[in-house]
């Protein structure tokens, strides 16, 4: 009895590592640019589904096709915030929350009519299989390892990036202040589009834990974001290490949760978000 | 003022005022068909006064307007089939549960700001979506009909019961107009106003931006909520996923206000009739029929982020249904004086 709640509790805290991979990309854009991305779900989901056509059409290893296709990603970001988002950043957040709301329902439906409603999933083959036993009828699966172990290299990363190179010092300076950067002769435009191509980064890679992880459909968007969300608020605005700080939350909470049913395990999750929200606003790791 | 724009504004207002009395007298002029499609496009107009309100004004940019629709719904359900209370009445008393249940979402959201209080509108609304599956005498997640005796209740045969769902419909769509002219036209709504254009430079002028956003944000709910009710009346069944439902209470309504002009009174309903035009024709389109107002809505932005309306408003000299103090003509003498100011 015992074992399956250290099980549960395992499970709950690897998942977080997951949830921390979907949230990292937020992070970065919401810490940078100041603004969220409600599209962010679907552009994981849209990545999921690149995946699926590259394993499954063309035959590539998984690992192999997600390495692929983050350079793509970074391209296809510092596009995306150059031709569009750049045109309703700053005047008003308003405007970059309908842009980009828009677009995920654009997503959404898109990839509905492209390959219909049914769930998809990538094999992930002997790593998805494989378990780590600890003995005491307690095992966790190698994958999951390996994902809370990328959760923790990639906010390691980020962490490296924004605080200890030159480039990081540029994003975080136009971060701060628009004007004073453009005054000192850094290129605002540009440096967005730099840190939303990283931001595309982080959602290649966490569409390929997901991708091999979960089940996905077009609809599973929206639930990312919110998880997502959920687990930048429960870290901290702002702060990486705090997302996974909050991821760990919002996993063991479902973990716990989905002993009783399917409803209960994202009920679970919300709730604790909102009570974290109702008791300490701030997260629990703030930044500032 | 050129008198063919004042020509092209007083037909317009014309056209608006014929359109009421039309609407006013409906149930008489139209079949069955048009009355059912008539109270939905009442229904959705609410929806949309409501989210431009909210995010066109109060900078409460929500996306999780289902969330009250969904509540009016159940707590109609509740009142009439399950408390058997008056079927009238249960239209209100669903107004009074939506905004009881607003006060502690707002309690909570209001702790985020713009983007971040968007999706934490949307995480309520997820939650109290699935809390409503978890009531068995609701149905649990498959949902549950009204009981015919309540729907007898609206008229015995069916042309009269859709009349007086109709009735239900057109008064709440106007008292919302009404209610938003005169908070638009108020003290509060100058406020308003002044926030949707600047809101450091309203506060720093005095605008009470906490007070003016509490109120729109808990005065939304009952209309959301009584429109949650009519339109379980004319679906009747509530059930979480469709009583609830986010493409049909919050995107489209976004998408019909983006379009038609967020942030002014008319863009509600100038959106809302494009999008029951356009929708006879996206029907079939399916999945296209969103992927298409999505791109429309963007492009909108990308143009004219005030709409169609900001659009039309550029060739106009005032609005169709003025909102804004006109500000009071200069006396004779002072307008000489200013004549001949740069003269001198």
């Amino acid at each position: 009895m015992v074992s399956i709640w250290v099980n549960q509790l395992l499970q709950g805290i690897l998942l977080g590592g997951l949830y921390t991979l979907f949230a990292t990309g937020l992070s970065l854009s919401a810490g940078v640019m100041r603004f969220v991305n409600i599209a962010h779900g679907d552009f994981i989901v849209l990545t999921g589904y690149i995946l699926m056509i590259l394993t499954v059409s063309l035959g590539l290893n998984p690992v192999v096709a997600t390495l692929l296709v983050l350079p793509i990603a970074f391209a296809f970001g510092f596009g995306l915030q150059r031709m569009l988002l750049q045109r309703v950043v700053g005047e008003n957040v308003l405007l970059v929350i309908l842009v980009t709301f828009g677009l995920s329902i654009i997503i959404e439906n898109g990839l509905l009519e492209g390959f219909g409603a049914d769930s998809q999933k990538i094999s992930g083959g002997w790593m998805e299989t494989a378990t780590i036993p600890l003995g005491h009828d307690v095992n966790v699966g190698l994958f999951q390892v390996v994902t809370f172990a990328a959760a923790v290299i990639l906010v390691a990363a980020l962490d490296l990036l924004l605080y200890r190179t030159g480039i990081g010092a540029k994003i975080r300076a136009v971060s701060d202040d628009v004007a004073a950067a453009d005054l000192i002769g850094l290129s605002s435009v540009r440096i967005y589009a730099i840190a939303m191509g990283i931001t595309f980064v982080t959602i290649g890679i966490a569409a390929g834990f997901m991708s091999i992880w979960t089940n996905f459909d077009p609809a599973s968007g929206p639930t990312r974001l919110l998880i997502a969300f959920e687990v930048i608020v429960l870290g901290g605005l702002g702060s990486l290490w705090g997302s996974l700080a909050g991821g760990v939350v919002l996993g063991v909470a479902q973990a716990i949760g989905g002993q009783f049913d399917i409803t209960w395990q994202m009920l679970a999750g919300h709730i604790v978000f909102l009570i974290v929200l109702a008791l300490r606003p701030q997260g629990l790791f703030p930044k500032y | 003022m050129a008198p063919g724009q004042q020509l092209i504004l007083n037909l317009a207002r014309a056209a608006f005022a014929v359109a009421v009395v039309a609407m006013a007298v409906a149930p008489s002029l139209f079949g069955a068909t048009e009355i059912v499609l008539l109270t939905e496009f009442l229904s959705m107009l609410v929806l949309a006064i409501m989210w431009n309100l909210l995010a066109g004004y109060a900078d409460i940019v929500t996306v999780g307007q289902h969330a009250f629709v969904g509540v009016g719904a159940y707590a109609l359900f509740g009142f009439t089939a399950l408390a058997g209370l008056n079927p009238f009445l249960s239209i209100p008393l669903a107004g009074l549960v939506a905004f009881i249940i607003a006060v502690p979402a707002m309690i909570l959201v209001f702790r985020l700001r713009t983007a971040y209080l968007a999706i934490g509108t949307w995480v309520v609304a997820e939650v109290l979506l699935l809390i409503a599956g978890k009531f068995s005498a609701f149905g649990g997640g498959s949902g549950s009909s009204l009981p015919i005796s309540i729907i007898l209740a609206f008229g015995r045969a069916r042309p009269e019961r859709l009349a007086t769902i109709y009735w239900l419909a057109f008064a709440l769509a106007a008292a919302a107009m009404l209610a938003t002219y005169f908070l638009l036209r108020s003290r509060i709504g100058i406020g308003l106003t002044a926030m949707r254009d600047n809101e450091e430079g309203a506060a720093a002028i005095g605008v009470n931006i906490t007070y003016a956003r509490i109120l729109c944000f808990l005065g939304t709910a009952p209309f959301l909520g009584m429109a949650g009710a009519i339109i379980t009346l004319q679906k009747l069944r509530i059930a979480p996923q469709a009583s609830f439902s986010i493409i049909d209470w919050t995107v489209f309504i976004i998408f019909n206000v983006v379009i038609g002009g967020i942030g002014s009174f008319e863009g509600p309903i100038i959106g809302t009739i494009i999008y029951f035009v356009l929708r006879q024709y996206l029907a079939e389109l399916g999945a296209w029929n969103l992927i298409v107002l999505g791109s429309f809505s963007i492009v909108i932005i990308l143009i004219e982020k005030r709409g169609l309306w900001g659009l039309l408003r550029r060739a106009l000299s005032d609005d169709l249904i003025p909102i804004a103090h006109k500000p009071s003509k200069p006396s004779k003498s002072a307008e000489a004086a200013s004549d001949a100011e740069p003269a001198a």
